[in-house]
């Protein structure tokens, strides 16, 4: 294969992507989400058994990386809105996603306690 | 994006051809015509806005989702012990206001809503044969009236002493 014929994208394809892949997942969480809700209509030992699984380690990390899917997807989706319908969008794109990546890594910075605390004071107590 | 190039006014009836610019481009006049001509007969909205609809849909909900869903995070999954004081007393504690039964349904609405258009364009990408792309959309059409169902019925019959 000739070297230099791959096309790798840059930002805007990036985040197309990005923005793809974390709409895809946050939906079958959401779909998901709606059915363990549902369980309040059953019982309360039912609902509140369902939540338990939402409090166990590993899926409290899910958690936060469903934090960090839905920070992602919305502050993009902004950027978007703003390349759609602000005159200087287009011209910023590049700009605003370099804001959107600053502002999630310190809005995930700032979410990592706070979703995590569950799991972080079970196993360091406080 | 606007083309910033042309400041030519066509009529609609001349715009497929260059003839009568006045641009000295002998081209011009041999421009293709475009695939479908526009004649007398044909509708001037063919079919519906729909996409038109959907893709303005996307960005109105997505902008009042922003504000629902960030809200729901902060207060179900970080703030006061986080995931840790969800439980079916937290719940009833909650949807005994009609400002957070709105806002849940409102939720749960432009969500799905949302979602399921967005999954509706990545079914349209990525199936390429016709009845893949039929069976994808009609199981994704059923899990979202499905989904939006229960969950409104949940939210409006919520009984705390069940």
């Amino acid at each position: 294969m000739p070297a230099g014929t791959l096309y790798r994208g840059r930002e805007g394809m990036w985040s197309w992507v990005a923005h793809r892949v974390t709409g895809v997942l946050i939906f079958f969480f959401l779909f998901a989400h709606v059915l363990d809700t549902a369980l309040v209509r059953v019982s309360p030992e039912a609902y509140d058994s369902v939540i338990a699984t939402y409090k166990f380690w590993l899926v409290n990390l899910m958690e936060y990386g469903l934090v960090a899917a839905i920070l992602f997807h919305a502050l993009n989706g902004l950027r978007v809105v703003a390349v759609d319908f602000w005159a200087k969008g287009p011209r910023y794109q590049k700009q605003m996603l370099w804001t959107v990546v600053g502002v999630w890594v310190v809005l995930m910075a700032g979410a990592f306690y706070p979703v995590l605390q569950h799991t972080l004071r079970t196993w360091f107590g406080g | 994006m606007s083309t910033e190039t042309n400041d030519l006014v066509v009529t609609s009836v001349h715009a497929h051809t260059g003839k009568g610019l006045g641009t000295g481009n002998p081209a011009d006049a041999f421009v293709v015509e475009p695939a479908r001509t526009r004649t007398r007969k044909t509708p001037r909205r063919t079919r519906t806005n729909f996409e038109m609809l959907a893709w303005l849909f996307m960005r109105l909900s997505g902008v009042v989702l922003v504000v629902l869903v960030l809200g729901h995070l902060l207060i179900n999954l970080m703030l006061d012990g986080g995931v840790s004081r969800v439980s079916f007393a937290f719940v009833a504690g909650r949807w005994a206001s009609p400002f957070w039964q709105v806002w849940d349904l409102l939720m749960l609405w432009l969500a799905m809503l949302h979602g399921s258009n967005g999954m509706r364009t990545v079914i349209n990408d990525y199936a390429e044969k016709d009845a893949t792309r039929l069976w994808l959309k009609g199981l994704l059409g059923v899990a979202t009236v499905f989904t939006v169902v229960l969950g409104t019925l949940v939210i409006f019959t919520f009984d705390p002493n069940i």
